[in-house]
């Protein structure tokens, strides 16, 4: 089964003359652009610029945490650290980048020209933005620059009451509710786009089942997006209503319920957490089997998988509410709901398994990063099915064991294929490839302090540390843990220092890539890197869900066994 | 840029390839979200029934808005028919049917502000009475905000079918309008059912 | 399986002696899950043992797999394009259904083997002769109220030792609890898990400490500036301890004469409006009942041991020890800041 050189290519051959362009014209083509491939990269940089900023906080809040009665900042700074770093990462770095990703990819994964709306797309990008830069400016919003500002000092989750007008005087609440309407508002849009561009703009013979995995999995989140955002949108207006217009939507004084907010809250917030990780499953579903050089096992397996996870999770929000009293049936039920979601996102972790088994592995940087979300992820699962357990969890919830856990999943899984991806599709996105001597720096330097970070974090928790405090008494005998978590921060940053060097460097110095880098079989390697602006010269037409594969092995083409 | 090589994927199917319309997909996403915003303040509205401390009470104030709910229901018939008219090119039909559509509408806006002036001058129901006066006005204001939306949207495509500048070439867009516009009804009458029928 | 079978309850019971190898010294973790002493703290160890048991044995299988299959199957030439490609397996229904199965099958055990423990807790019968306590969190400090026995108290929680359930000297510690503004929670790990104060609703939980002690904890759920300071101290007292504690505690305050000073200095302060002193005009309930005050070990919510030092320095000033405590600084002068130390460190 020798691999046969790909047909030529029917382009354009006219050299393209390149004028000399200001760099204001550059900027108004970027401000303007309705194309889904600059604003796939417009998103991916300024998630890039957010990781960096709640980055900062989440070392500004480590220094604080190393010894117990510690002085470097105030409680009332490291609260509002706390919130804009659990903020900042889930609504400007993990949503912007996995949505710019999918902006990117789905188009040319499909073999369309564009999006199904790009105007959308565009507004959707601007006012997401624009949330973030908002968000951002409550710092300086409020008391002034000098020690304080208006920064959101709630918690990520904002519980009510402690988000009432009595209770949250100033405007640092409104910044955080502000900036949430409007990305909102920019995640809805583009969902919708994915939804409608993945439904009716297909290339021929694209059918649903023959569609990469990645396109699959964008779709439910898309899907799963609609239902999970709006439930906070209208808990947020609510929250508005009751501090602006006197309102009781939340008001215990008025008889109003507390838990009504966590409900809408974690009716949002546990899909969420999916809409994150699912595209994630995507760049594994795409980059584990072109590196094992096979075909991923259990293609309709995978997709029945992933959506019995959509439907699933929105039936297990309130596992983050086992300690509220929702009563021995209600903790019951959600018990059973967090248990049996395991069965399809075990499922998933098997077929990559089985994808890898019988393979040809090789192991460059993108698949180092693919190989340890598939520890991690495990890990991660696992540690969610303790917590599932509510006795279990009447000890470990609202405890750094949970903090431990989340971050072994945004970090040990999303954060580690978002890597992957990067070095996968960087060189589609530029014509260059990243230095792969340095992405093993990175790769390595982020492993260990990754690990050394969240490993060691579980410990406090089962030792009785409570989430959300800017200091703790020395004699719980959490400070020896709490400096090894610290010092792992220091790794990571460096780690992440690298891959933006990298990053930055690679686009003027990087090996020349070619349409075509690590011999993959998906529509994107088809067409030139960076692509036209157009994508494809011609329409592709499909018979099989690799046709790269087909056409570099014609004699034994996926089709026949699809 | 220099020459480069990727492969070209032939065309080798036969068969039509038709796949659904964007504009419809997108208005379905559109109503799903909306829907699922609608929903959660039922639920508050459903969730806070017979909590509030104070204040009046549903049975007390509420009335059946039976002329607003029967000219709301019908503009989704006449909508549709705007949009039948369309379809078969008959300009001056779709212009007549769309203005009834708004007019209708707006029938329903002057109906419900009517009811909030009552509500909120002899009743003494506001936002900031009570649990009810908190969630009634949220979820009627929403929907209300609505339908709005709905006839500004209205006004403007009867402003370019007078004009003479809709054809049937835009009857596709006029139907992503009317699925909007069904949705909002829709909504009216979970609303009409929870707050009026079985909510007092 | 009913949970009264025979197979049930030795299994279970095998299960405790053997996660009872894995409890720990308390004395250098005082908060730590894994020393239980109390029966809700121990049902939800022992259940975390057959959690993470079944977990570990899942990690053992599923990563040895992983970590056989990349060194097995690594490629280890640098050329990617030359070599001839492994076989393509698209797929097996078998394998598909083999591991859809057997970890629902797992996630039903384990879901089963949970449920029996949060009904034991939950909906565990109270006894008759079970102590009654009501705590109402505040921004940041707890209340403690025994109704039956007219004792209002604060930041220090004193309940009766509790022998091991069903050895007839059980008294556990009925916990009723409500919040005064936002949300908190309590969280004593050695006794039990935790349960939220939230306002506007009432939740209950209870403790039966088995031996004598003080036990540690601090309130989970974040409720303001001060969450980190909002530290709880539960004193499980021998019987006879305990009634003395009582006693003490149903008196009105003490009226130490070389305190007259002192006295005067908080009654005519705007410390009244916030406190309470029994059987004086003090009534407030916005801050903690000062009765007893000097009977307590700490002060400021167990942020710092309660020193005539300590005293002062909070009263002159709160945001020293807890800075965005509610109790704003008094603005008294000095000779009248010592006078009111002198008369709290005499409310025994």
């Amino acid at each position: 089964m020798a691999t046969q050189t790909p047909t030529q290519a029917v382009l354009d051959k006219t050299a393209q003359s390149k004028p000399r362009r200001l760099w204001l014209d550059t900027v108004h083509e970027w401000l303007t652009t309705v194309d889904h491939k600059k604003i796939g990269q417009m998103y991916i940089g300024y998630a890039l610029v957010f990781l960096l900023v709640a980055g900062l906080e989440a070392l500004l809040m480590r220094i604080q945490l190393a010894i117990p009665n510690n002085t470097f900042v105030s409680p009332q700074v490291f609260n509002r650290l706390f919130t804009m770093h659990g903020t900042t990462m889930v609504f400007f770095v993990g949503m912007p980048i996995l949505f710019g990703f999918g902006n990117y990819l789905i188009p040319l994964m499909i073999g369309a020209r564009d999006m199904a709306f790009p105007r959308l797309n565009a507004f959707s990008f601007w006012i997401s933005a624009f949330g973030g830069i908002l968000l951002y400016f409550s710092y300086l919003g409020g008391d002034g620059l000098y020690g304080a500002g208006s920064a959101p000092d709630v918690g990520w989750f904002a519980y009510a009451p402690l988000t009432a007008r009595v209770f949250s005087p100033g405007h640092s609440t409104d910044y955080w509710t502000l900036s949430l309407l409007l990305s909102g508002i920019g995640t809805i849009g583009t969902a919708l786009n994915i939804v409608a561009t993945t439904i009716c703009m297909r290339c021929p013979g694209m059918k649903l089942n023959k569609m990469p995995l990645l396109v699959w999995l964008y779709l439910v989140t898309s899907l799963m997006v609609f239902v999970a955002v709006s439930p906070l949108t209208a808990a947020q207006i609510m929250l508005l209503l009751d501090r602006y217009l006197g309102s009781h939507f939340f008001d215990t004084q008025a008889g109003g319920s507390a838990l009504l907010w966590m409900h809408f809250f974690w009716i949002f917030g546990h899909p969420e957490v999916y809409i994150l990780v699912l595209p994630a499953f995507g760049f594994a579903s795409e980059i584990i089997p072109v590196f094992s050089r096979k075909a991923i096992f259990g293609y309709p397996a995978m997709v029945a998988a992933t959506i019995g996870i959509g439907f699933i999770s929105l039936s297990v929000w309130a596992h983050h509410m086992f300690t509220v009293g929702l009563g021995a049936w209600g903790n019951t039920f959600f018990t059973f709901a967090t248990m049996i979601i395991s069965v399809p996102t075990g499922i998933k972790i098997f077929n990559w398994l089985a994808t890898l088994w019988g393979g040809r592995i090789h192991l460059v940087v993108p698949m180092l990063f693919a190989v340890g979300f598939l520890f991690q992820f495990l890990i991660a699962g696992l540690t969610g099915i303790m917590l599932s357990a509510a006795p279990f969890d009447w000890q470990l919830g609202n405890s750094y064991f949970v903090v431990a856990h989340f971050h072994y999943v945004l970090v040990g899984a999303i954060l580690f294929m978002i890597f992957a991806a990067s070095y996968y599709w960087y060189p589609k996105m530029t014509g260059r490839m990243m230095s792969e001597k340095l992405g093993k720096w990175h790769f390595w330097l982020f492993l260990i302090g990754f690990h050394l970070t969240f490993d060691f974090m579980h410990i406090p928790g089962i030792l009785g540390m409570p989430r959300r405090i800017y200091t703790y008494e020395a004699d719980r005998g959490w400070m020896i843990l709490n400096m090894i978590v610290s010092s792992g921060a220091v790794f990571q940053t460096i780690g992440s220092l690298i891959f933006v060097y990298n990053l930055i460097r690679s686009y003027f110095n990087g090996e020349i890539a070619g349409p075509d880098p690590w011999d993959a079989w998906t529509l994107e390697w088809t067409t030139t890197s960076p692509p036209p602006v157009y994508n494809f010269a011609t329409t592709p037409s499909v018979e099989s869900r690799r046709p790269l594969w087909d056409l570099k092995h014609p004699e034994d083409p996926d089709s026949s066994y699809e | 840029m220099s020459l480069s090589e990727a492969a070209v994927i032939p065309h080798s199917s036969n068969e039509p390839w038709k796949l659904p319309s964007r504009g419809v997909v997108g208005m379905v996403c559109l109503i799903i979200a909306e829907a699922a915003i609608f929903i959660i303040f039922v639920v508050a509205y459903v969730f806070y029934l017979g909590k509030s401390l104070t204040g009046p009470m549903p049975r007390d104030v509420l009335e059946l808005p039976v002329v607003s709910t029967i000219c709301l229901l019908s503009s989704s018939i006449t909508v549709h028919m705007a949009v039948h008219t369309l379809q078969h090119g008959k300009r001056s039909a779709c212009s007549l049917w769309l203005a009834l559509t708004v007019l209708l509408g707006s029938i329903f806006l002057a109906g419900t502000a009517r009811e909030w002036y009552q509500l909120i001058y002899h009743d003494g129901l506001t936002l900031q009475t009570n649990l009810f006066g908190t969630t009634f006005y949220s979820l009627v204001g929403l929907h209300a905000t609505h339908v709005v939306v709905g006839l500004f949207l209205l006004s403007l495509a009867l402003l370019f079918s007078l004009r003479g500048q809709v054809t049937t070439t835009h009857a596709a867009r006029l139907e992503v309008l009317s699925l909007y516009w069904h949705f909002v009804d829709g909504v009216w009458v979970v609303v009409f059912l929870v707050v009026y029928v079985f909510g007092r | 399986m009913s949970a009264t079978s025979p197979i049930y309850i030795s299994a279970s019971q095998g299960w405790s002696s053997l996660a009872a190898l894995f409890q720990q010294a308390p004395s250098s973790a005082p908060t730590s899950i894994f020393s239980p002493a109390g029966t809700p703290a121990h049902s939800a160890f022992t259940l975390s043992m057959l959690v993470l048991s079944i977990t570990l044995a899942i990690f053992l299988v599923v990563a040895g797999l992983l970590l056989y299959v990349l060194l097995r199957y690594r490629h280890r030439s640098s050329a990617m394009l030359s070599v001839q490609e492994p076989a393509q397996i698209y797929g097996s229904n078998q394998i598909e259904l083999s591991w859809t199965v057997i970890p629902a099958l797992i996630a039903v055990v384990l879901f089963l083997a949970t449920a029996r423990v949060i009904f034991s807790t939950e909906s565990a019968p109270k006894p008759v002769n079970a102590l009654d306590v009501t705590v109402i969190g505040h921004q940041f400090w707890w209340e403690y109220r025994y109704p039956k026995l007219g004792v209002v108290t604060a930041n220090e929680l004193h309940v009766p030792v509790s022998g091991p359930s069903g050895a007839g000297q059980s008294i556990p510690t009925y916990l009723t609890m409500s919040s005064a503004d936002t949300d908190h929670s309590f969280w004593v790990p050695r006794l039990a898990g935790k349960t939220d104060l939230i306002p506007n609703k009432v939740n209950t939980m209870w403790i039966d400490p088995q031996a004598p002690g003080l036990y540690l904890g601090q309130c989970a759920q974040y409720c303001g500036t001060q969450h980190a300071k909002m530290l709880l101290r539960v004193y499980a007292d021998t019987p006879a301890e305990f009634a003395a504690w009582i006693a003490r505690q149903q008196k009105p305050a003490a009226e130490d004469q070389t305190a007259a000073e002192g006295r005067a200095v908080f009654q005519h302060n705007a410390c009244i409006n916030c406190h309470t002193v029994a059987g004086t005009v003090a009534t407030g309930r916005f801050g903690p009942d000062l009765t007893h005050v000097a009977s307590r070990d700490t002060i400021a919510s167990g942020a710092v041991p309660n020193t005539a030092a300590n005293i002062r320095a909070f009263v002159n000033n709160p945001a020293y020890f807890k800075p965005g405590a509610l109790m704003p600084p008094m603005h008294l002068n000095d000779h009248d800041l010592d006078a009111v130390t002198t008369y709290l460190t005499t409310l025994k």
